[in-house]
């Protein structure tokens, strides 16, 4: 079975940190990582394919330097990687993204099951996977927790939901998002990381892929960033001493007093 | 500091520096506290290959040597100086048959070890022979095809745990030390068993246990090396395997020392960070010092046994010396850095404290190392004049 | 060509740029700012600088409409056996005053089966009219057959707005949505505002984590679509005597589809969801066992809340990964959160720190959660719950 796994550079989850005092985002190092729940997909995606025989492919778009990220899923076991790299997918929200990403994946073709992550740590929007299942013309299922079967044109899965968990049935190709609960991954291995470090990343352009240059990047993006700022969240800490019995009471007196609880 | 490794040897330390990070730290306390053997990370290991960095290509490994499994073990002490133990424990069981066994020895035991399918140990040590080596008691009779095994080795870590174990017994009384062989043992041959595990001050995460021959037969193609050649078979692997102990010393300082530097930070006492105070600093530079004059000491010494240089017993030792003194000392002043919480066993420290010990005291107590040095110093001497 | 320009002369060197950009896209050379290779194009530094200095030329988009065909506030109202889910009233006291502003009307589209109780109440908490698509087959949520009924209905009715809810279904749902009719959707919104200006919806929804608030518009695309978060929303108080319009509008409802759901299994029982929850009592590590987790059951339940955990908790195996909060947990915002030995790393932080009260609870006094809390306790979670479940109890009868 041959699974395509979508993988998103992203900063690195701590660089992203506010100064409170001047209301503005520093980063630090400003390393950039594989965004943390793609590194789930990598891993089902490693899994199906050492499960049922294949090939697992990753496919990201972003810049050039992404390539070298990209090595890492090799090391644990993805058999190849492939980087859409343009300056026309620049600036592309969800929507452009999705088109590029089908693109891409019809490009790369032949394939059973395309896996992505729960949503990126940066956009944090979670809207490229169905999007994308959109644009293949395919089923999707967010917040797979489960694969419980999957087979030549057949998936059986567990989507999470707020309260449990549903069965849900597919036809392949499809899209699935999983989310952390899915596996473990799995640490790289010597032999995987030299193998990663011979690798060679396939780079294609939107032309490449045939995209409409349109439809991507910032022409293709409906929407618009027009403000960004820091939240402030004022907080008057209260430190609240004494014994414990007496640190409880005063608790509770307080909370108590405002009414924090809607009776149901 | 740039120490000059080469990509792969910077690989295989990030990789084993990932499992340090990821895997074992989260654990490190638990196990150490329920003497927990780390089933599960040895298994992470042999999946990373790490376990077949310094086995040779030809049976799978990685065609590294005694620098590469000191990264090894340095990086996962950093962690948890005891669960390296099943790393380097394993090392020290498998260099006398990479050293010493035939092609088919080679074939039989290596493969396996390098995958980390099979853990292996060391057994010389005896209840009344410990410096001593020279005064073990353990027997191995030739009888036809075979060889049969009797005595007990005490305090041999891994024991249990291993598949594969290399012991030294004596074949001929009359000759003392001359009279040892060394032999490759498997776990489940009839009349090898184990006796009591230890309970611990450190590196409680490692298991050690006795070893009992009780009229236990060998095949007599499990000798290694020759009959009369186990005390040269014990020692020249000791030469070679000290500098692992040495790293394992060395991680274990590192790790104390990221701590208590960490802490130093945070802590907040009088107004300002414990680190705004010049005793602590002092300390904390202290720390940095030996920590680093031991790292490079113990890669140099590594790239010299690697080199494949022929007087190594010397260098080995002061390594060992060297960076087990630091990391007795590098530990205590952690504790101290860190204060009461240090004592506590809600921080790290106070387990890196009693792992550091044991550093000082196997593969050859430090007074004994320093005896070697003493001696080959002499020796120099005498040939020189 | 769109794209992105530091214009030399405006630009005084202020660093405001360098420091707004999250991609660290931006370096000053000398005194002028220089974009870099890596810049997404994310927009992000324009309004940051106060002098105009950033030329972001966005170039004509395609597939624009022409949006004065569109009119109408609509909300995706999510039910489940035919009641409404507390979501469902939050979109339509947000869409209420949006449509109030653009002086149209809040139209509420309820998929499923056996809706009349569903209409009647979403006409009391503020729609003008219901749509209701009632068959047997959607009894169930599932993706296909909503998005092919959602896609038949927006295409027929060209809302000008449409919301639904940040939930597991809406953000399945909404972006399926808006790929097959290619608009902007905006996710996980905190504000809706129209824009006094030109009648627009400015959305404003966090990102990084929470670290960082984006506002977006969708100007040349119809409708504008947002999934909106819980509890952010206040519902309307609801008028029985309200009247609306209840439509069964024409639709094929696909007979088969090829994504079916075979099983639907609760394994949280509590009364209410993290999510919905108004009270969260969330264990750490500090607690010590897994075991111990039965004194934050308990005390969640004196309370009426929810039971959340941190993910140290969760990658223990102490209690099931539909607990956690966090970065790679859930996002929740309730009135009161109990952090009980909870340390309280970013990435926790970052799911709960919009909480309106933190009850922080921990023996380190050191420890971050307390830079975020409301109330501090130093001291021993396990100490400090028994009191609080009898105290609570005592004073909730
Ligand atoms: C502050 C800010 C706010 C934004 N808000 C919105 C918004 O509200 N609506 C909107 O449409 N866009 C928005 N964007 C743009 C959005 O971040 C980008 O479109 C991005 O390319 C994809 O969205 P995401 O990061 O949310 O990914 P998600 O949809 O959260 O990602 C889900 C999964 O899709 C896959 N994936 C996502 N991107 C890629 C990629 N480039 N290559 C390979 N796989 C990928 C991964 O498997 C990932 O785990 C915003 C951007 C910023 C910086
Ligand atoms: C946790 C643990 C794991 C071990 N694992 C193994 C293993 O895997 N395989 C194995 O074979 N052995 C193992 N050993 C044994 C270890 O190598 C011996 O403990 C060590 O060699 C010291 O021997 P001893 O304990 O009998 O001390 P002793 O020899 O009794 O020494 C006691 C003290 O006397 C000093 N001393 C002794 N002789 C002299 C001398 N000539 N000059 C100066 N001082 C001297 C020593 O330095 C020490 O301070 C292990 C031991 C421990 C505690
Ligand atoms: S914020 Fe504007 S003025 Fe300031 S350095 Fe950046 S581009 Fe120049
Ligand atoms: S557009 Fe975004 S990525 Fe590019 S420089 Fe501005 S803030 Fe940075």
């Amino acid at each position: 079975m041959n699974v395509i796994v979508c993988v998103k550079q992203v900063p690195g989850t701590n660089e992203v940190k506010m100064n409170k005092e001047t209301n503005t985002i520093i980063r630090e190092g400003a390393e950039a990582i594989i965004n943390p729940f793609d590194t789930y997909a990598v891993e089902e995606g490693v899994r199906i394919k050492e499960q049922t025989g294949g090939k697992a492919t990753v496919i990201s778009m972003g810049i050039p330097s992404v390539a070298e990220l990209l090595r890492q899923t090799i090391a644990v076991g993805i058999d190849e990687a492939v980087l859409l790299s343009d300056r026309a997918f620049a600036g592309s929200d969800s929507l452009a993204t999705s088109y590029a990403l089908s693109k891409g994946i019809n490009k790369i073709g032949d394939f059973d099951l395309v896996i992505c992550g729960k949503q990126a740590m940066d956009g944090d929007t979670a809207q490229v996977g169905p999007g994308l299942a959109e644009k293949l013309g395919i089923p999707h299922t967010t917040y797979v927790r489960k694969i419980e079967e999957i087979r030549k044109g057949y998936i059986r899965c567990q989507r999470m939901t707020e309260d449990g968990y549903e069965v849900i049935e597919m036809p392949l190709p499809a899209v699935i998002t999983v989310v952390k609960e899915i596996n473990e991954p799995r640490l790289p291995s010597l032999k995987g990381m030299m193998k990663a470090k011979k690798a060679e990343i396939r780079i294609m352009t939107a032309d490449d892929i045939g995209a409409d240059k349109d439809l991507c990047g910032l022409k293709g993006s409906p929407t618009q960033v027009v403000e960004t700022f820091v939240p402030v969240h004022d907080v008057n800490s209260e430190m609240i001493e004494g014994t414990p019995g007496e640190q409880v009471k005063r608790l509770a007196e307080k909370l108590l007093s405002m009414k924090f609880m809607t009776v149901k | 500091m740039n120490y000059f490794l080469t990509e792969e040897q910077q690989m295989i330390k990030d990789l084993a520096a990932k499992i340090a990070d990821e895997k074992i730290k989260p654990v490190a306390l638990k196990y150490d506290e329920e003497g927990i053997f780390p089933r599960d990370i040895v298994k992470v290991l042999a999946d990373s290959d790490l376990f077949g960095v310094y086995i040779p290509e030809e049976y799978g490994g990685f065609g590294g040597g005694i620098f590469e499994m000191a990264l090894v073990v340095e990086e996962l002490s950093r962690a948890c100086g005891g669960i390296a133990l099943a790393y380097a424990g394993t090392g020290l069981g498998t260099y006398p048959i990479i050293l010493f066994g035939t092609e088919e020895q080679k074939a039989k035991y290596l493969p396996d070890i390098a995958q980390g399918k099979k853990l292996a140990a060391f057994g010389l040590t005896e209840a009344n022979a410990g410096s001593d080596a020279a005064g073990i008691q353990t027997t191995a009779k030739a009888d036809g095809d075979e060889y049969i095994l009797n005595g007990t080795k005490q305090w041999i870590t891994n024991g249990g745990e291993a598949e594969v174990y290399t012991v030294i017994a004596c074949t001929d009384r009359s000759k003392g030390a001359r009279g040892f062989s060394a032999f490759i043992v498997e776990k489940g041959t009839p009349g090898f068993s184990f006796g009591k595990k230890e309970n611990k001050m450190g590196i409680r995460a490692s298991v050690t246990s006795e070893l009992v021959f009780e009229d236990c037969r060998i095949p007599r193609e499990n000798l290694l090396a020759r009959e009369g050649m186990g005390f040269l078979v014990a020692m020249k692997t000791l030469d070679r395997t000290r500098p692992g102990v040495a790293s394992q010393a060395l991680g274990i300082a590192q790790g104390a020392f990221d701590e208590a530097l960490k802490y130093s930070g945070e802590r907040v006492q009088f107004d300002k960070p414990i680190s705004s105070f010049q005793a602590i600093q002092h300390m904390l530079a202290d720390m940095a010092i030996q920590i680093e004059a031991a790292r490079c000491l113990v890669y140099q010494t590594c790239r010299h046994i690697d080199g494949g240089a022929k007087s190594i017993s010397k260098e080995s030792a002061i390594s060992k010396v060297f960076a087990s003194d630091t990391a007795m000392k590098v530990t205590v002043d952690a504790v101290q850095v860190m204060g009461g919480y240090g004592y506590m066993k809600e921080y790290p420290v106070e387990k890196m404290m009693r792992d550091a010990k044991i550093t000082q005291i196997y593969e050859g107590t430090n007074q004994i190392q320093r005896n070697v040095i003493a001696l080959e110093l002499i020796k120099s001497q005498k040939v020189s004049k | 060509m769109s794209g992105i320009r530091i214009i030399e002369e405006s630009c005084i060197g202020c660093r405001l740029c360098v420091k707004a950009c999250p991609f660290g896209a931006i370096r000053m050379d000398g005194r002028k700012a220089v974009i870099l290779d890596n810049c997404t194009l994310c927009g992000i530094c324009v309004p940051a600088c106060k002098f105009n200095a950033i030329d972001y030329e966005k170039g004509p988009v395609s597939n624009a409409v022409d949006i004065t065909k569109y009119s109408g506030v609509w909300i995706f109202a999510e039910q489940k056996n035919g009641v409404p889910e507390p979501i469902s009233y939050e979109l339509l006291g947000a869409g209420r005053k949006l449509a109030d502003d653009r002086k149209t009307r809040l139209t509420a589209v309820v998929i499923g089966d056996k809706l009349s109780d569903a209409c009647e109440k979403l006409i009391a908490y503020g729609a003008d009219e219901v749509m209701a698509v009632e068959d047997g087959s959607l009894a169930v949520y599932n993706d296909e057959s909503y998005s092919d009924i959602f896609v038949q209905m927006i295409r027929k009715g060209r809302p000008e707005i449409l919301l639904m809810g940040a939930t597991t279904y809406g953000r399945s749902l909404a972006p399926r949505i808006a790929s097959r009719i290619n608009t902007g959707l905006t996710a996980d919104c905190t504000r809706l505002e129209i824009d006094p200006a030109d009648g627009k919806l400015l959305q404003t929804r966090p990102a990084f984590g929470g670290n960082l608030m984006a506002t977006i518009i969708c100007p040349n695309h119809r409708p504008q679509m947002a999934t909106v978060r819980h509890k952010v929303m206040k519902p309307l108080e609801p008028d029985y005597s309200r009247k609306g319009l209840v439509t069964r509008p024409e639709v094929s409802i696909p007979r088969e589809t090829s994504v079916k759901v075979r099983e639907v299994v609760k394994t949280i029982f509590e009364m209410v969801s993290l999510a919905e929850a108004d009270v969260i009592v969330s264990g750490g590590r500090g607690l010590g066992a897994p075991e111990n987790f039965k004194l934050i059951n308990e005390l969640a339940e004196v309370l009426g809340g929810a039971v959340g955990a941190s993910r140290a908790t969760v990658d223990a195996g102490w209690i099931e990964y539909n607990h956690q909060v966090g970065q790679t947990g859930q996002t929740v915002g309730p009135h009161v959160y109990f952090a009980c030995g909870i340390s309280g790393a970013v990435q926790h932080l970052a799911g709960m720190s919009s909480s309106d009260i933190i009850v922080a609870i921990n023996k380190n006094p050191d420890a971050p959660i307390f830079k975020v809390a409301t109330f501090g306790i130093v001291g021993d979670a396990m100490e400090i719950l028994p009191l609080l479940i009898k105290e609570f109890k005592a004073a909730l009868g």
